[in-house]
């Protein structure tokens, strides 16, 4: 075990959560010779990573390098892109993702997802954390929905802000609390899991703080995997950081590591600004 | 005479055009300071001063020279022969001035009346003439002026541009002032019926039967003028399409928005929307030689009677001629609701049926509620399907297997045939007419409002 998972269990004993759990099992996700093809163009090469538990993982690299690809095949949104093949295994929590018994839609209520521009439904604040749980049937009575919507607002920071107006349409918030909101509808299907494309890209430096903090309470409860553009947001929110170029996982290991000491060439240009 | 007018106008503005270009480089080339515009502005702006004031002078002319032409006519007819004519008898008298005028003589006119179309005649000639010499000169006029204006600092970029976007309000301007001639002719014959028969009559009757007897002794009904029969027709006949388009449309939009291959898709499209090319009045005749007897063979095996024109055949095939209407549309907004809603969907579990429901039909609710108010209102107004395939006697019932009339179906048999312009027989198609156009008016206001609401709501 390296220090940067003892960092991170010694902080889960902090926060009191099963610490036991975190050292039998501390890879969340693994995956193993992930290849993506569009068409016939390939898009990821033979990606070898494993995502640890109750922590954020950044993937950084240039635009075009497939980092976001790697991120969609977790929740297999992929599926979504005609002409898109996955091949290689990819297991969240021991389970390959690909197993035709496995539902997709009872893996993407695990795997939440937040996307790089806010994409709130035109919908009020309240339907919009209330869609998750209603079609996963998570609640049983109005009570225990509203109950869902209330916590996941808390958790994402958001409730004070907008607890006079959860009935108005999520659209009319600011960006960076729409970006919130999306969280909060992520969280409020309790997934295990979020996967976070970019999520700050489309917001102002304030509105970004707003974003890493949540992310950094977040990852006492959740696994995050966060693909972003900034190195220092990767620095700042995370401690794991995976380097991807031209479609190869070229670099992974804690975080400190790879911004101080980066054992490839690539990275190093990469982290010091001269390509990218 | 007025088409070499207008020839002669045209190649003014040509030649303005190519005057204003030459001159405007020529001043370029001697000219201290740059153009401020290219020299092409120059000659637009030449043809524009040439062609504007000498057209409109042509149009107000001609929407002129009639009445002038008539009213000094009558000013010139002898006393003793106009006086004591009433308006009618004059109108006659100027008809038949001019009928003699154009060469059509019946019988043996008066002297007097020869006299006058010879008068017409010449007036006529004068008037043409006058106006052919005028419209030049306005034209040259024009060339002179607009030349004189050209130079260096001399800003015809921002001038052509400004009688661009005049020209562009004009031509709105004809669209709504059509509407409202066609509204003001509509509502001055409906207050002639509603002189002769009362709204309150028209509006609440249940009975229509608008045969009036036109001359002595011929036998028909009294004339009843109670509308309610009638709009209550095409109302079932609307329904009824309605509910064939509105499911089938909706359906086929979202299959092909969202389940089927864009192969599957670039075929089918296409193939649906020809069926809004069909003429109407084929689809009148698949009403009545295929579908009402069809349905007419089915009930009669069923053991019951059904008209052979009902309600339900024409409104069956109306909803057909509908479908695309409502598909195209809802298959435009479902289409423009961005990506990332669905992503958003799926990321959280959704199925597909669940992001269609809860997601896509929710946020494309604007643009599928105008396509099916759109096709609403198209279906109140559809006039050749139900005269082919439905009745013509206003009987009120809501049963669709029973003939009915409709609006559109009154106003063609009112106004086709033997007719009179002071009979409430055919001012009633006015009245109908007035009532038809308010009620797809109102459709369209409604339409508009939801549509706003709901952007209001969403954006």
């Amino acid at each position: 075990m390296n220090d940067q998972s003892k960092a991170f269990t010694m902080e889960m004993d902090k926060s009191g959560s099963v610490a036991s759990d975190t050292v039998m099992n501390p890879h969340k996700v693994t995956s193993r010779k992930v290849s993506v093809f569009y068409g016939l163009k390939q898009a990821l090469f033979d990606i070898d990573l494993d995502i640890p538990d109750r922590a954020v993982m950044a993937l950084i690299g240039p635009s075009g390098c497939g980092k976001s690809t790697f991120l969609r095949c977790l929740n297999r949104m992929n599926d979504t892109i005609p002409d898109c093949r996955v091949t290689g295994e990819i297991k969240v929590d021991g389970r390959d993702v690909h197993d035709p018994d496995l539902d997709v839609v009872e893996l993407r209520g695990r795997v939440g997802m937040v996307f790089q521009k806010p994409n709130p439904f035109p919908k009020s604040i309240f339907e919009n954390i209330a869609y998750g749980p209603r079609i996963h049937g998570l609640a049983r009575s109005k009570s225990d929905l509203e109950e869902i919507v209330i916590s996941s607002l808390e958790k994402a920071g958001l409730l004070s802000e907008v607890k006079d107006r959860i009935h108005e349409p999520g659209t009319g918030l600011s960006g960076g609390q729409q970006q919130r909101l999306c969280i909060a509808r992520a969280i409020a299907v309790n997934p295990e899991l979020i996967l976070m494309d970019e999520p700050c890209s489309a917001l102002d430096p304030i509105a970004t703080a707003k974003v890493e903090e949540l992310i950094d309470e977040l990852k006492k409860n959740y696994c995050i995997v966060i693909v972003t553009h900034s190195m220092q947001q990767a620095a700042r929110v995370s401690q794991r950081t995976a380097f991807f170029h031209l479609g190869i996982l070229v670099e992974e290991g804690s975080t400190a590591d790879i911004f101080t000491n980066p054992t490839d060439k690539r990275t190093q240009d990469y982290i010091t600004g001269r390509f990218g | 005479m007025l088409s070499y007018l207008i020839l002669v106008l045209l190649l003014l503005i040509l030649a303005g055009f190519a005057l204003g270009h030459r001159k405007a480089l020529a001043v370029g080339a001697t000219s201290d300071v740059r153009m401020h515009s290219l020299a092409g502005y120059h000659g637009w702006y030449v043809a524009a001063l040439v062609g504007i004031p000498s057209f409109v002078l042509v149009l107000l002319w001609l929407l002129f020279q009639g009445p002038v032409v008539d009213w000094l006519l009558i000013g010139s007819l002898p006393k003793e022969g106009v006086d004591g004519l009433d308006k009618g008898q004059l109108d006659l008298l100027i008809s038949q001035i001019k009928s003699v005028a154009a060469g059509n003589i019946f019988g043996d006119p008066d002297a007097v009346v020869l006299e006058a179309a010879d008068r017409y005649n010449r007036w006529n000639t004068i008037a043409d003439w006058a106006l052919f010499v005028l419209a030049v000169a306005v034209a040259l006029a024009g060339i002179a002026l607009a030349q004189q204006r050209i130079s260096a600092r001399f800003r015809a970029r921002n001038t052509v541009e400004l009688v661009m976007s005049g020209l562009m309000i004009a031509c709105s301007l004809i669209a709504i002032l059509t509407t409202f001639g066609i509204v003001a002719s509509l509502l001055y014959e409906s207050l002639r019926f509603f002189d002769k028969v009362s709204v309150a009559e028209f509006l609440t009757g249940l009975n229509w039967e608008p045969q009036i007897p036109i001359r002595e002794g011929q036998v028909t009904a009294g004339g009843a003028f109670g509308a309610i029969p009638v709009f209550a027709g095409t109302l079932l006949i609307a329904l009824i399409a309605m509910v064939v388009a509105t499911p089938i449309g909706l359906f086929a939009a979202v299959y092909l928005t969202e389940y089927a291959s864009s192969k599957f898709r670039s075929v089918i499209k296409p193939l649906l929307e020809i069926l809004a090319g069909i003429p109407t009045v084929v689809y009148g005749f698949f009403a009545v030689l295929t579908v009402a007897p069809a349905i007419r063979n089915i009930g009669q095996a069923m053991g019951f009677e059904i008209a052979p024109n009902s309600a339900f055949a024409a409104g069956a095939v109306m909803g057909i001629m509908l479908i695309p209407f409502i598909s195209s549309l809802s298959d435009d907004a479902i289409a423009s609701v961005p990506q990332s809603m669905r992503d958003g969907s799926y990321a959280l579990g959704a199925t597909k049926g669940e992001t269609i429901t809860k997601v896509l039909l929710p946020s494309a609710l604007p643009g599928i509620m105008g396509g099916v108010l759109l096709a609403a209102s198209r279906a109140i107004g559809e006039t050749m399907i139900v005269v082919m395939a439905a009745g013509i006697i206003a009987s009120l019932t809501f049963n669709p297997f029973e003939p009915v009339t409709t609006v559109t179906v009154q106003i063609m048999t009112l106004l086709t045939g033997d007719t009179e312009f002071d009979n409430p027989k055919t001012l009633a198609a006015f009245a109908l007419g007035l009532v038809l156009f308010l009620s797809t008016l109102v459709l369209n206001i409604i339409a508009l409002r939801i549509v706003q609401k709901y952007r209001e709501q969403y954006e």
